[in-house]
């Protein structure tokens, strides 16, 4: 299954006739310790580049922007009651939302996991 | 994903710069320097550490420099021309917390004042890293005949802080086991000599070491050598002050604050409560007879979203009556923590506010600190 990134450091990889979305195990590693998490409702729509996420680590604070325009149909609970989980399994288990694309011609532009590597090694 | 920038460049380092990066330490720039933020452990476990074990902090950054005069009244009574606290009655061997003041009593710094035994007219400071030439300029200028400033640039400081730090350095230098709570005296450790205080920036029992900038990197790596000790970076450091209830200079602290207002009292001498003599002694001695018009609470917001500085404190009914100060998750007590200024009449525990963050009021709770409680070594 392709999974796509966004030079903001989310995932993005298709599942049915939605997307899901989270952040990378860069990110994850770069935050450190996360403490709290905060989702968007289900129903909310985004533009592609909006505020859609917040992920608090002892550190700071960061904003998750939505990696392509659509509307919210699931967010993922289990992340919100233990934040521990973006640290622990950033790429599968501690996803953030699934998206249901309103511009699907979006993804083309985000980056293959070759192209994030070498992105997020620079950055 | 947002991520702050960063400026390695004309960078200071301390003599542990290389120690950090031969322990995989995150590096950022902190007052002027290139300091360890975290190490490969992380935030969380380094605090948890500390808290549980023992944790050794790099902050050479901080200024140490000595007031030098004749004898320790003439010394004292120079210093006490800029601080409130009560110098003159220092005991050797002790060391106290105190605030240079400008004018109108705002607060220059916080500092620490330690009168070290058999060295009479010599009172020890420690300062802020980014008021050390603030500092510095003040207290030059407030110099008398013979009374003298000081700099320490040469030496680095070491903090040695949590419930087993009074072992591990008992294992190197015996005499440090008779030290209590803000105790000074010159040790030996392991052939090194160092100025040590039983004292630190954590909540917990602990020391801080200064020895000169050749002996650092040795005593570092003799002080990680023990089980217990892990190397703890600035992030760690900030949230342990935290729920400790410890005010951080340029945040809780700033030229505007007094002391009354940030709450630290215990900074200011009982008899210089009486004589005054200390810059902005009006408006402080107004304030401790007729309360001051705002007041650093500690606070204890009720969800789980961490309020950070800057983050406007509104009252129940939608008044803006103070902003956050400090701001975080606090790992020990598992939930988030905060400090900020309130107007006067919102500023006794218990009392209900609400932090407003990314928009939304969360309801909090005025606390009193610490968050976790002090765990001093009194003897």
């Amino acid at each position: 299954m392709t999974v796509l990134y966004t030079k903001d450091h989310e995932w993005v990889r298709a599942e049915g006739d939605a997307y899901v979305v989270g952040i990378s195990t860069h990110a994850a590693e770069q935050l450190g310790d996360v403490v709290f998490v905060e989702l968007p409702e289900v129903g909310k729509a985004f533009s592609q580049g909006d505020d859609m996420a917040v992920v608090e680590s002892v550190k700071a604070a960061s904003d998750v922007y939505a990696p392509i325009s659509g509307e919210i149909v699931e967010v993922n609970s289990a992340i919100v009651d233990e934040p521990a989980k973006v640290n622990e399994d950033p790429a599968g288990a501690a996803w953030f939302v699934k998206i249901k694309a309103t511009n699907p011609d979006e993804i083309s532009a985000l980056m293959d996991e070759a192209a994030y590597k070498e992105f997020a090694e620079a950055s | 994903m947002s991520q702050p920038a960063d400026d390695a460049t004309h960078l200071k380092k301390t003599p542990l710069h290389g120690l950090h990066g031969a322990l995989g330490a995150k590096m950022a720039p902190f007052a002027g320097y290139d300091m360890p933020i975290q190490y490969p452990m992380g935030v969380l476990k380094e605090h948890l550490h500390t808290r549980q074990k023992a944790g050794l902090f790099d902050v050479s950054h901080m200024g140490q420099a000595t007031l030098v005069g004749p004898d320790h009244a003439t010394t004292a009574s120079v210093l006490e021309t800029l601080v409130p606290g009560e110098v003159l009655k220092l005991a050797p061997g002790r060391q106290r917390y105190t605030v240079l003041l400008n004018e109108s009593g705002g607060i220059i710094d916080d500092l620490m004042v330690a009168r070290a035994p058999g060295a009479d007219g010599r009172i020890g400071l420690v300062v802020n890293a980014a008021c050390k030439e603030k500092d510095y300029g003040v207290i030059e200028n407030a110099l008398t005949d013979g009374v003298r400033l000081e700099r320490h640039d040469e030496r680095a400081l070491l903090a040695l802080q949590g419930p087993a730090a009074a072992t591990v350095l008992e294992r190197l230098a015996p005499e440090a086991s008779k030290m209590k709570f803000m105790d000074v005296a010159r040790v030996s450790i392991d052939g090194v000599e160092a100025g040590v205080t039983r004292s630190g920036y954590t909540g917990e029992d602990g020391f801080e070491i200064s020895v000169h900038e050749n002996d650092a990197d040795r005593l570092a790596r003799l002080l990680l050598d023990d089980a217990d000790v892990a190397p703890i970076g600035l992030g760690a450091r900030d949230s342990l002050r935290l729920e400790a209830g410890l005010c951080l200079y340029g945040h809780d602290l700033n030229e505007k604050t007094s002391p009354v207002e940030g709450a630290i009292r215990f900074a200011i001498g009982k008899r210089r409560r009486e004589e005054g003599g200390f810059p902005g002694a009006d408006r402080i001695l107004r304030e401790l007879s007729e309360g001051p018009s705002r007041v650093l609470v500690g606070i204890a917001p009720e969800g789980r979203a961490p309020a950070r500085e800057g983050a406007e404190i509104q009252s129940t009914d939608g008044k803006t009556i103070g902003a956050v100060t400090s701001g975080g998750f606090g790992p020990t007590v598992g939930h988030p923590v905060a400090m900020g200024y309130v107007a006067a009449d919102h500023g006794a525990p218990g009392a209900r506010i609400h932090l407003m963050v990314r928009g939304k009021a969360l309801p909090a709770e005025v606390v009193t600190t610490p968050f976790a409680p002090h765990r001093y070594f009194r003897g």
